[in-house]
Protein backbone atom coordinates (compact mmCIF):
# COMPACT_ATOMS: atom_id res chain seq x y z
CA UNK A 1 0.00 0.00 0.00
CA UNK A 2 1.09 3.29 0.83
CA UNK A 3 4.51 2.26 2.56
CA UNK A 4 5.82 0.40 -0.69
CA UNK A 5 5.43 4.27 -2.25
CA UNK A 6 6.98 5.96 0.18
CA UNK A 7 9.71 3.44 0.77
CA UNK A 8 10.97 4.01 -2.81
CA UNK A 9 11.66 6.90 -0.83
CA UNK A 10 12.16 8.95 -4.25
CA UNK A 11 9.41 11.86 -4.05
CA UNK A 12 7.84 13.06 -7.58
CA UNK A 13 6.97 16.56 -5.84
CA UNK A 14 8.29 17.94 -2.97
CA UNK A 15 7.09 21.00 -1.37
CA UNK A 16 9.28 22.65 1.21
CA UNK A 17 8.08 25.43 3.15
CA UNK A 18 5.96 26.93 1.08
CA UNK A 19 4.63 30.25 1.48
CA UNK A 20 2.40 32.56 -0.43
CA UNK A 21 0.48 35.74 0.76
CA UNK A 22 -2.26 37.78 -1.25
CA UNK A 23 -2.22 40.91 0.15
CA UNK A 24 -3.46 41.10 4.14
CA UNK A 25 -4.20 36.93 3.44
CA UNK A 26 -1.53 34.59 4.11
CA UNK A 27 -3.05 31.45 1.88
CA UNK A 28 0.03 29.25 2.51
CA UNK A 29 2.20 29.32 5.85
CA UNK A 30 5.41 27.10 5.66
CA UNK A 31 3.81 24.15 3.66
CA UNK A 32 5.38 20.93 3.86
CA UNK A 33 4.45 17.79 1.60
CA UNK A 34 5.93 15.43 -0.57
CA UNK A 35 4.43 12.97 -3.13
CA UNK A 36 6.06 9.81 -3.70
CA UNK A 37 7.04 8.50 -7.37
CA UNK A 38 2.99 5.97 -8.48
CA UNK A 39 1.20 7.41 -5.45
CA UNK A 40 -1.92 9.92 -5.45
CA UNK A 41 -2.44 12.00 -2.34
CA UNK A 42 -5.73 13.69 -2.27
CA UNK A 43 -5.50 17.36 -0.37
CA UNK A 44 -8.28 18.29 1.57
CA UNK A 45 -9.50 21.44 3.57
CA UNK A 46 -12.22 24.12 3.51
CA UNK A 47 -12.68 26.67 0.56
CA UNK A 48 -10.13 28.95 0.56
CA UNK A 49 -7.53 27.37 1.98
CA UNK A 50 -5.28 27.56 -1.09
CA UNK A 51 -5.45 23.96 -2.23
CA UNK A 52 -5.87 25.27 -5.79
CA UNK A 53 -2.95 28.09 -5.36
CA UNK A 54 -0.87 25.24 -4.03
CA UNK A 55 -1.31 23.08 -7.32
CA UNK A 56 -0.73 26.25 -9.56
CA UNK A 57 2.17 27.22 -7.86
CA UNK A 58 3.68 23.22 -8.40
CA UNK A 59 3.13 24.06 -12.38
CA UNK A 60 5.01 27.89 -12.07
CA UNK A 61 1.65 29.34 -12.75
CA UNK A 62 2.00 31.60 -10.01
CA UNK A 63 5.45 32.17 -7.80
CA UNK A 64 6.06 31.58 -4.45
CA UNK A 65 6.50 34.26 -1.92
CA UNK A 66 8.89 32.01 -0.02
CA UNK A 67 10.17 27.99 0.08
CA UNK A 68 10.98 25.46 -2.34
CA UNK A 69 9.30 23.43 -4.93
CA UNK A 70 10.96 20.27 -6.33
CA UNK A 71 9.66 18.50 -9.09
CA UNK A 72 11.58 14.92 -10.00
CA UNK A 73 14.19 16.62 -7.83
CA UNK A 74 14.70 20.10 -10.35
CA UNK A 75 14.38 23.10 -8.30
CA UNK A 76 11.38 24.89 -10.24
CA UNK A 77 12.43 28.85 -9.24
CA UNK A 78 16.10 28.17 -10.59
CA UNK A 79 14.41 27.10 -13.97
CA UNK A 80 14.73 28.88 -17.37
CA UNK A 81 11.53 29.41 -18.93
CA UNK A 82 12.74 27.12 -21.56
CA UNK A 83 13.82 24.66 -18.56
CA UNK A 84 10.70 25.34 -16.73
CA UNK A 85 8.16 24.55 -20.07
CA UNK A 86 10.36 20.93 -20.35
CA UNK A 87 9.06 20.18 -16.70
CA UNK A 88 5.85 21.41 -17.46
CA UNK A 89 5.61 18.79 -20.24
CA UNK A 90 5.48 16.22 -17.63
CA UNK A 91 2.86 17.48 -15.21
CA UNK A 92 -0.91 17.25 -16.55
CA UNK A 93 -3.11 19.45 -15.44
CA UNK A 94 -7.20 19.40 -14.91
CA UNK A 95 -8.67 22.27 -13.85
CA UNK A 96 -11.68 22.54 -11.59
CA UNK A 97 -14.05 24.51 -14.57
CA UNK A 98 -11.55 22.22 -17.19
CA UNK A 99 -10.75 25.33 -19.11
CA UNK A 100 -11.56 24.15 -22.61
CA UNK A 101 -10.05 26.37 -25.18
CA UNK A 102 -13.82 28.03 -26.22
CA UNK A 103 -12.78 28.56 -29.89
CA UNK A 104 -11.24 25.24 -30.54
CA UNK A 105 -13.23 21.95 -31.15
CA UNK A 106 -12.41 18.78 -28.56
CA UNK A 107 -10.26 17.54 -31.37
CA UNK A 108 -7.80 20.76 -31.71
CA UNK A 109 -8.55 21.33 -27.71
CA UNK A 110 -6.77 17.85 -27.41
CA UNK A 111 -4.79 18.13 -29.95
CA UNK A 112 -3.33 21.20 -29.01
CA UNK A 113 -0.47 19.97 -26.57
CA UNK A 114 0.43 17.61 -29.24
CA UNK A 115 0.62 19.79 -32.22
CA UNK A 116 2.94 21.97 -30.56
CA UNK A 117 5.22 19.33 -28.56
CA UNK A 118 5.44 16.09 -31.07
CA UNK A 119 6.47 15.34 -34.42
CA UNK A 120 3.44 13.27 -34.83
CA UNK A 121 2.07 13.68 -38.61
CA UNK A 122 -1.73 14.74 -38.80
CA UNK A 123 -2.94 10.78 -39.10
CA UNK A 124 -0.69 10.13 -36.32
CA UNK A 125 -2.07 13.07 -34.15
CA UNK A 126 -5.64 12.17 -35.12
CA UNK A 127 -5.43 8.84 -33.78
CA UNK A 128 -3.70 9.45 -30.89
CA UNK A 129 -6.35 12.10 -29.81
CA UNK A 130 -9.35 9.08 -30.84
CA UNK A 131 -7.62 7.12 -28.95
CA UNK A 132 -7.61 9.56 -25.62
CA UNK A 133 -10.99 10.37 -26.60
CA UNK A 134 -12.12 7.10 -26.42
CA UNK A 135 -10.63 6.09 -23.23
CA UNK A 136 -12.49 9.00 -21.11
CA UNK A 137 -15.69 8.09 -23.20
CA UNK A 138 -16.07 10.82 -25.64
CA UNK A 139 -15.05 9.80 -29.20
CA UNK A 140 -18.31 11.02 -30.31
CA UNK A 141 -17.74 14.11 -29.56
CA UNK A 142 -14.61 15.06 -31.13
CA UNK A 143 -16.28 17.45 -33.49
CA UNK A 144 -17.82 19.59 -30.83
CA UNK A 145 -16.97 22.57 -29.33
CA UNK A 146 -16.65 23.21 -25.80
CA UNK A 147 -20.01 25.25 -25.14
CA UNK A 148 -22.03 22.37 -26.36
CA UNK A 149 -20.83 19.91 -23.65
CA UNK A 150 -22.05 19.13 -20.05
CA UNK A 151 -19.64 19.62 -17.06
CA UNK A 152 -18.89 16.12 -16.97
CA UNK A 153 -18.21 16.01 -20.66
CA UNK A 154 -16.17 19.04 -20.37
CA UNK A 155 -14.15 16.97 -17.51
CA UNK A 156 -13.24 13.94 -19.66
CA UNK A 157 -11.96 15.47 -22.26
CA UNK A 158 -9.98 18.03 -19.69
CA UNK A 159 -8.38 15.04 -18.96
CA UNK A 160 -8.03 13.52 -21.80
CA UNK A 161 -5.85 16.66 -22.90
CA UNK A 162 -3.93 16.38 -19.33
CA UNK A 163 -3.12 13.14 -20.60
CA UNK A 164 -1.90 13.71 -24.10
CA UNK A 165 1.90 13.94 -23.34
CA UNK A 166 1.88 10.71 -21.63
CA UNK A 167 2.43 13.13 -18.11
CA UNK A 168 4.83 11.64 -15.30
CA UNK A 169 2.49 13.26 -12.94
CA UNK A 170 -1.11 14.58 -12.68
CA UNK A 171 -2.27 17.74 -10.93
CA UNK A 172 -6.53 17.42 -10.65
CA UNK A 173 -8.35 20.65 -8.84
CA UNK A 174 -11.63 19.24 -7.65
CA UNK A 175 -12.37 16.52 -10.79
CA UNK A 176 -15.98 15.80 -9.04
CA UNK A 177 -17.26 19.44 -8.27
CA UNK A 178 -20.36 20.35 -9.74
CA UNK A 179 -21.25 17.06 -11.11
CA UNK A 180 -23.83 14.87 -10.25
CA UNK A 181 -23.07 11.89 -7.84
CA UNK A 182 -23.57 9.66 -10.68
CA UNK A 183 -21.37 11.66 -12.99
CA UNK A 184 -18.82 12.11 -10.13
CA UNK A 185 -18.50 8.02 -9.34
CA UNK A 186 -17.88 7.73 -12.94
CA UNK A 187 -14.89 10.49 -13.04
CA UNK A 188 -13.49 8.91 -9.85
CA UNK A 189 -13.20 5.93 -11.22
CA UNK A 190 -11.78 6.91 -15.05
CA UNK A 191 -9.19 8.57 -12.30
CA UNK A 192 -8.72 5.16 -10.81
CA UNK A 193 -8.79 3.23 -13.77
CA UNK A 194 -5.76 6.00 -15.02
CA UNK A 195 -3.66 6.33 -12.23
CA UNK A 196 -3.30 2.29 -12.06
CA UNK A 197 -2.75 2.12 -15.81
CA UNK A 198 0.18 4.57 -16.04
CA UNK A 199 0.97 4.56 -12.27
CA UNK A 200 1.24 8.37 -12.81
CA UNK A 201 1.93 10.51 -9.28
CA UNK A 202 -1.01 12.27 -8.22
CA UNK A 203 -2.16 15.35 -6.75
CA UNK A 204 -6.30 15.39 -6.34
CA UNK A 205 -7.71 18.57 -4.46
CA UNK A 206 -11.08 17.86 -3.68
CA UNK A 207 -14.03 18.77 -1.04
CA UNK A 208 -15.88 15.10 -2.07
CA UNK A 209 -15.13 12.80 0.09
CA UNK A 210 -16.38 9.54 -1.82
CA UNK A 211 -13.60 10.88 -4.38
CA UNK A 212 -11.08 10.33 -1.70
CA UNK A 213 -11.99 6.66 -0.99
CA UNK A 214 -12.32 5.88 -4.28
CA UNK A 215 -8.83 7.47 -5.43
CA UNK A 216 -6.18 8.12 -2.52
CA UNK A 217 -3.05 6.57 -1.47
CA UNK A 218 -2.86 8.65 1.21
CA UNK A 219 -5.24 12.40 2.61
CA UNK A 220 -3.44 15.33 3.10
CA UNK A 221 -5.59 17.90 5.33
CA UNK A 222 -4.74 21.56 4.42
CA UNK A 223 -5.43 23.98 7.50
CA UNK A 224 -4.50 27.70 8.40
CA UNK A 225 -1.29 27.52 5.14
CA UNK A 226 -0.18 24.52 6.63
CA UNK A 227 -0.69 20.00 6.12
CA UNK A 228 -2.59 19.76 9.38
CA UNK A 229 -3.13 16.10 8.68
CA UNK A 230 -0.98 13.46 6.88
CA UNK A 231 -1.93 9.59 6.52
CA UNK A 232 -4.07 7.21 4.93
CA UNK A 233 -7.83 7.98 4.65
CA UNK A 234 -8.46 4.76 7.61
CA UNK A 235 -5.79 6.97 9.88
CA UNK A 236 -7.98 9.92 8.97
CA UNK A 237 -10.95 8.22 10.49
CA UNK A 238 -9.60 7.05 13.32
CA UNK A 239 -8.17 10.10 14.26
CA UNK A 240 -9.14 11.67 17.53
CA UNK A 241 -8.12 15.24 16.45
CA UNK A 242 -11.22 17.90 16.95
CA UNK A 243 -10.95 19.38 13.69
CA UNK A 244 -10.16 16.22 11.76
CA UNK A 245 -13.12 14.63 13.36
CA UNK A 246 -15.19 17.83 12.69
CA UNK A 247 -14.11 17.37 8.83
CA UNK A 248 -14.69 13.77 8.61
CA UNK A 249 -18.33 13.90 10.49
CA UNK A 250 -19.06 17.87 8.54
CA UNK A 251 -18.70 15.40 5.16
CA UNK A 252 -20.93 12.75 6.45
CA UNK A 253 -20.09 10.20 3.29
CA UNK A 254 -17.14 8.12 4.86
CA UNK A 255 -17.94 4.49 5.64
CA UNK B 1 0.20 41.26 -12.80
CA UNK B 2 -0.85 44.19 -10.93
CA UNK B 3 -4.68 45.86 -10.10
CA UNK B 4 -3.51 48.85 -12.48
CA UNK B 5 -3.43 47.47 -15.43
CA UNK B 6 -6.88 45.99 -14.96
CA UNK B 7 -8.67 49.25 -13.90
CA UNK B 8 -6.78 51.81 -15.93
CA UNK B 9 -6.90 54.97 -14.22
CA UNK B 10 -8.42 56.89 -17.06
CA UNK B 11 -11.88 55.55 -16.00
CA UNK B 12 -11.61 57.11 -12.17
CA UNK B 13 -11.34 54.09 -10.88
CA UNK B 14 -8.92 55.91 -8.39
CA UNK B 15 -11.52 58.53 -7.92
CA UNK B 16 -11.64 57.10 -4.06
CA UNK B 17 -8.51 58.65 -3.39
CA UNK B 18 -10.15 62.12 -3.60
CA UNK B 19 -13.53 61.26 -2.44
CA UNK B 20 -13.80 61.86 1.22
CA UNK B 21 -17.54 60.32 1.81
CA UNK B 22 -20.12 62.01 4.77
CA UNK B 23 -17.24 62.76 7.47
CA UNK B 24 -15.79 66.52 8.35
CA UNK B 25 -14.80 68.59 5.36
CA UNK B 26 -11.67 67.97 4.09
CA UNK B 27 -8.71 69.63 3.45
CA UNK B 28 -8.82 70.02 -0.43
CA UNK B 29 -5.45 71.36 -0.92
CA UNK B 30 -4.25 68.29 0.64
CA UNK B 31 -6.48 65.90 -1.12
CA UNK B 32 -6.38 67.26 -4.69
CA UNK B 33 -2.66 66.58 -4.44
CA UNK B 34 -2.82 63.42 -3.21
CA UNK B 35 -5.47 62.52 -5.66
CA UNK B 36 -3.11 63.71 -8.23
CA UNK B 37 -0.04 61.44 -6.81
CA UNK B 38 -2.08 58.34 -7.04
CA UNK B 39 -3.65 59.29 -10.44
CA UNK B 40 -0.10 59.88 -11.77
CA UNK B 41 1.15 56.77 -9.76
CA UNK B 42 -1.58 55.01 -11.20
CA UNK B 43 -0.97 55.92 -14.97
CA UNK B 44 2.62 54.85 -15.01
CA UNK B 45 2.42 51.98 -13.93
CA UNK B 46 -0.28 50.88 -16.33
CA UNK B 47 2.60 51.71 -19.31
CA UNK B 48 5.57 50.22 -17.36
CA UNK B 49 3.29 47.38 -17.37
CA UNK B 50 2.24 47.98 -20.85
CA UNK B 51 5.82 48.20 -21.81
CA UNK B 52 7.02 45.01 -20.26
CA UNK B 53 3.71 43.71 -21.68
CA UNK B 54 5.46 45.03 -25.44
CA UNK B 55 8.57 43.54 -24.66
CA UNK B 56 7.06 40.11 -24.40
CA UNK B 57 5.22 40.46 -27.31
CA UNK B 58 8.02 41.57 -29.56
CA UNK B 59 10.20 38.79 -28.18
CA UNK B 60 7.50 36.16 -28.72
CA UNK B 61 6.94 37.65 -32.51
CA UNK B 62 10.10 37.30 -33.37
CA UNK B 63 11.23 33.74 -31.81
CA UNK B 64 10.18 30.45 -33.34
CA UNK B 65 7.81 28.53 -33.78
CA UNK B 66 5.59 30.50 -35.29
CA UNK B 67 2.09 29.89 -34.81
CA UNK B 68 0.90 29.70 -38.50
CA UNK B 69 -2.80 28.42 -38.08
CA UNK B 70 -3.97 30.22 -35.38
CA UNK B 71 -2.94 33.75 -37.15
CA UNK B 72 -4.46 33.09 -40.65
CA UNK B 73 -7.56 32.39 -38.26
CA UNK B 74 -7.18 35.64 -36.98
CA UNK B 75 -6.84 37.52 -39.87
CA UNK B 76 -10.21 35.84 -41.11
CA UNK B 77 -11.75 37.16 -37.55
CA UNK B 78 -10.01 40.42 -38.30
CA UNK B 79 -9.79 40.95 -41.64
CA UNK B 80 -12.58 39.18 -43.91
CA UNK B 81 -15.35 39.70 -41.09
CA UNK B 82 -14.21 43.34 -40.74
CA UNK B 83 -15.21 43.95 -44.18
CA UNK B 84 -18.43 44.65 -44.79
CA UNK B 85 -18.61 47.28 -41.93
CA UNK B 86 -15.26 49.28 -43.13
CA UNK B 87 -17.11 48.91 -46.73
CA UNK B 88 -20.62 50.39 -45.37
CA UNK B 89 -18.19 52.99 -43.28
CA UNK B 90 -16.14 54.18 -46.06
CA UNK B 91 -19.22 54.53 -48.31
CA UNK B 92 -21.51 56.14 -45.88
CA UNK B 93 -18.04 59.18 -45.47
CA UNK B 94 -17.95 59.28 -49.46
CA UNK B 95 -21.71 60.13 -49.82
CA UNK B 96 -22.05 62.49 -46.34
CA UNK B 97 -18.46 64.21 -48.16
CA UNK B 98 -19.79 64.90 -51.27
CA UNK B 99 -23.26 66.21 -50.02
CA UNK B 100 -21.58 68.53 -47.26
CA UNK B 101 -18.71 69.96 -49.43
CA UNK B 102 -20.75 70.45 -52.96
CA UNK B 103 -22.56 73.53 -51.55
CA UNK B 104 -19.79 75.07 -50.46
CA UNK B 105 -16.90 74.64 -52.97
CA UNK B 106 -19.59 76.04 -55.94
CA UNK B 107 -19.86 78.96 -53.25
CA UNK B 108 -16.30 80.06 -53.75
CA UNK B 109 -16.92 78.77 -57.81
CA UNK B 110 -14.75 75.54 -57.06
CA UNK B 111 -17.07 73.10 -58.06
CA UNK B 112 -14.46 71.59 -60.03
CA UNK B 113 -12.40 70.41 -57.54
CA UNK B 114 -14.80 68.47 -55.60
CA UNK B 115 -13.83 64.96 -56.98
CA UNK B 116 -9.89 66.26 -55.89
CA UNK B 117 -11.23 67.53 -52.34
CA UNK B 118 -13.34 63.90 -51.75
CA UNK B 119 -10.55 61.76 -52.48
CA UNK B 120 -7.86 63.70 -51.17
CA UNK B 121 -9.35 63.78 -47.81
CA UNK B 122 -11.09 60.33 -47.66
CA UNK B 123 -7.62 58.53 -48.55
CA UNK B 124 -5.19 61.02 -46.65
CA UNK B 125 -7.23 61.13 -43.71
CA UNK B 126 -11.13 60.06 -43.74
CA UNK B 127 -10.71 56.66 -44.74
CA UNK B 128 -7.49 55.53 -42.13
CA UNK B 129 -9.25 57.17 -39.25
CA UNK B 130 -12.57 55.67 -39.82
CA UNK B 131 -11.37 52.35 -40.61
CA UNK B 132 -9.23 52.16 -37.35
CA UNK B 133 -12.11 53.49 -35.17
CA UNK B 134 -14.68 50.87 -36.67
CA UNK B 135 -12.04 48.15 -36.52
CA UNK B 136 -11.52 49.02 -32.18
CA UNK B 137 -14.95 49.30 -31.61
CA UNK B 138 -15.27 45.84 -33.29
CA UNK B 139 -12.21 43.84 -33.06
CA UNK B 140 -10.68 45.79 -29.55
CA UNK B 141 -14.17 44.83 -27.83
CA UNK B 142 -13.53 41.23 -29.38
CA UNK B 143 -10.35 41.08 -28.37
CA UNK B 144 -10.79 42.42 -24.97
CA UNK B 145 -13.99 40.18 -24.27
CA UNK B 146 -12.01 36.90 -25.75
CA UNK B 147 -9.05 37.10 -23.93
CA UNK B 148 -11.17 38.91 -20.97
CA UNK B 149 -13.15 35.59 -20.54
CA UNK B 150 -10.34 33.26 -21.05
CA UNK B 151 -8.28 34.76 -18.35
CA UNK B 152 -11.08 34.33 -15.97
CA UNK B 153 -12.10 30.61 -16.91
CA UNK B 154 -8.43 30.16 -16.47
CA UNK B 155 -7.89 28.81 -20.52
CA UNK B 156 -4.49 31.28 -20.24
CA UNK B 157 -3.13 29.29 -17.25
CA UNK B 158 -3.97 26.40 -19.26
CA UNK B 159 -2.12 27.15 -22.56
CA UNK B 160 0.67 27.89 -20.08
CA UNK B 161 0.22 24.79 -18.20
CA UNK B 162 0.37 23.13 -21.82
CA UNK B 163 3.97 24.44 -21.86
CA UNK B 164 3.10 26.94 -24.32
CA UNK B 165 3.39 30.69 -24.84
CA UNK B 166 0.63 32.43 -24.72
CA UNK B 167 2.01 35.40 -26.04
CA UNK B 168 2.66 33.71 -28.83
CA UNK B 169 -0.24 31.78 -29.42
CA UNK B 170 -3.19 34.30 -27.89
CA UNK B 171 -1.39 38.02 -28.07
CA UNK B 172 1.10 37.78 -31.17
CA UNK B 173 -1.36 36.52 -33.83
CA UNK B 174 -3.77 39.16 -32.86
CA UNK B 175 -1.34 42.30 -32.73
CA UNK B 176 0.04 40.83 -36.59
CA UNK B 177 -3.52 39.75 -37.65
CA UNK B 178 -4.35 43.86 -37.04
CA UNK B 179 -1.21 45.44 -38.36
CA UNK B 180 -1.55 43.04 -41.46
CA UNK B 181 -5.19 43.61 -41.98
CA UNK B 182 -5.90 47.34 -41.09
CA UNK B 183 -4.31 48.63 -44.59
CA UNK B 184 -5.90 46.43 -46.86
CA UNK B 185 -9.26 47.60 -44.63
CA UNK B 186 -8.18 50.86 -45.35
CA UNK B 187 -7.73 50.74 -48.94
CA UNK B 188 -11.74 48.92 -48.96
CA UNK B 189 -12.83 52.04 -47.57
CA UNK B 190 -11.53 54.11 -49.52
CA UNK B 191 -12.45 52.57 -52.63
CA UNK B 192 -15.82 52.48 -51.33
CA UNK B 193 -15.84 55.85 -49.97
CA UNK B 194 -14.87 57.00 -53.55
CA UNK B 195 -17.41 55.11 -55.58
CA UNK B 196 -20.02 56.43 -53.39
CA UNK B 197 -18.66 59.97 -53.76
CA UNK B 198 -18.56 59.27 -57.35
CA UNK B 199 -21.96 58.27 -57.18
CA UNK B 200 -23.66 61.09 -55.18
CA UNK B 201 -21.84 63.63 -57.34
CA UNK B 202 -22.64 61.98 -60.14
CA UNK B 203 -26.56 61.99 -59.03
CA UNK B 204 -26.84 65.72 -59.21
CA UNK B 205 -24.18 66.98 -61.90
CA UNK B 206 -23.66 63.86 -64.48
CA UNK B 207 -20.01 62.52 -64.93
CA UNK B 208 -18.13 59.30 -65.83
CA UNK B 209 -16.15 57.59 -62.51
CA UNK B 210 -13.19 58.21 -65.04
CA UNK B 211 -13.49 62.08 -65.30
CA UNK B 212 -14.38 61.80 -61.57
CA UNK B 213 -11.42 59.90 -60.84
CA UNK B 214 -8.91 61.90 -63.30
CA UNK B 215 -10.04 65.06 -61.64
CA UNK B 216 -9.66 63.91 -58.17
CA UNK B 217 -6.26 62.56 -59.10
CA UNK B 218 -4.94 64.97 -61.18
CA UNK B 219 -2.55 66.56 -58.50
CA UNK B 220 -1.72 63.48 -56.57
CA UNK B 221 0.93 61.07 -56.47
CA UNK B 222 2.11 58.15 -54.21
CA UNK B 223 3.04 60.11 -51.02
CA UNK B 224 -0.54 61.34 -50.68
CA UNK B 225 -1.76 57.70 -50.42
CA UNK B 226 0.88 55.38 -49.19
CA UNK B 227 2.42 56.93 -45.58
CA UNK B 228 -1.48 57.21 -45.00
CA UNK B 229 -1.81 53.95 -45.71
CA UNK B 230 0.78 52.69 -44.32
CA UNK B 231 0.37 54.53 -41.06
CA UNK B 232 -3.06 52.55 -40.22
CA UNK B 233 -0.20 49.58 -39.47
CA UNK B 234 0.61 51.46 -36.32
CA UNK B 235 -3.08 51.69 -35.27
CA UNK B 236 -3.44 48.07 -35.66
CA UNK B 237 -0.65 47.89 -33.66
CA UNK B 238 -2.03 49.85 -30.83
CA UNK B 239 -5.74 48.23 -31.32
CA UNK B 240 -4.46 44.63 -30.83
CA UNK B 241 -1.66 45.69 -27.69
CA UNK B 242 -4.52 47.13 -25.96
CA UNK B 243 -7.27 44.87 -26.41
CA UNK B 244 -5.48 41.60 -25.38
CA UNK B 245 -3.23 43.81 -23.16
CA UNK B 246 -6.82 44.90 -21.16
CA UNK B 247 -8.24 41.10 -21.69
CA UNK B 248 -5.26 39.53 -20.06
CA UNK B 249 -5.35 41.25 -17.11
CA UNK B 250 -9.00 41.22 -16.63
CA UNK B 251 -9.98 39.81 -12.90
CA UNK B 252 -13.48 39.49 -11.23
CA UNK B 253 -15.84 37.54 -13.11
CA UNK B 254 -17.81 38.33 -15.88
CA UNK B 255 -18.14 42.34 -14.34
CA UNK B 256 -14.29 41.68 -15.56
CA UNK B 257 -14.62 40.82 -19.01
CA UNK B 258 -17.06 43.45 -19.37
CA UNK B 259 -14.54 46.26 -18.09
CA UNK B 260 -11.28 44.57 -20.64
CA UNK B 261 -13.86 44.83 -23.52
CA UNK B 262 -15.29 48.66 -22.41
CA UNK B 263 -11.95 50.07 -21.93
CA UNK B 264 -10.20 48.15 -25.04
CA UNK B 265 -12.07 50.15 -27.12
CA UNK B 266 -12.13 53.30 -25.22
CA UNK B 267 -8.60 52.95 -24.84
CA UNK B 268 -7.54 52.04 -28.38
CA UNK B 269 -10.08 55.09 -29.73
CA UNK B 270 -8.58 57.13 -28.00
CA UNK B 271 -4.99 56.11 -28.55
CA UNK B 272 -5.48 55.97 -32.16
CA UNK B 273 -6.28 59.21 -32.24
CA UNK B 274 -3.40 60.64 -30.39
CA UNK B 275 -1.10 58.89 -32.70
CA UNK B 276 -2.77 60.07 -35.55
CA UNK B 277 -2.33 63.50 -34.85
CA UNK B 278 1.51 62.59 -34.18
CA UNK B 279 1.71 60.69 -37.53
CA UNK B 280 0.50 63.25 -39.65
CA UNK B 281 3.01 65.59 -38.60
CA UNK B 282 5.48 62.83 -39.04
CA UNK B 283 3.73 62.58 -42.59
CA UNK B 284 3.93 66.35 -43.47
CA UNK B 285 7.80 66.57 -42.18
CA UNK B 286 8.95 63.43 -43.90
CA UNK B 287 7.03 64.04 -47.06
CA UNK B 288 6.75 67.58 -47.14
CA UNK B 289 4.23 68.93 -50.25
Amino acid sequence: MTMTKQDDNKPAIRLHRLSKTFGDQKVLDRLDLEIYCGETVTVLGRSGTGKSVMLKLIIGLQQPDDGEIEIDGEKMAALSLDDLNRVRKKVGFLFQQAALYDSLTVEENVAFPLRRHTAMTDDQRQARVRELLARVQMEEAVDKMPGDLSGGMKKRVGLARALALDPEIMLLDEPTAGLDPITASEINELIRELQNERHMSSIVVTHDMRSVEKVADRVALLNEGRIFFEGTLREMIASDDPFVAKFIEASGEVK
Amino acid sequence: MKRSAQVPVLFGAKASAISTGSGPRPDVAKAIPAGLKTLLLSTLEWFGELGEFCARLVKAMVTPPYEGRELLRQMDEVGAKSLPLVAMAGAAIGVVLSMHTRDSMAQFGAKSLLPQLIILSLVKETGPIITALVVSGRVGAGIGAELGSMKVTEQIDAIEASAVNPYKFLVATRVLACMLMLPLLTIAADFCGIVTGWIANALVEPMSLRFFLNQGLAQANLADFLPSTFKTVVFGFIIGVIGCFQGMNARGGTAGVGRASTSAVVLASLFVILADVVLVRLIITLFPQ
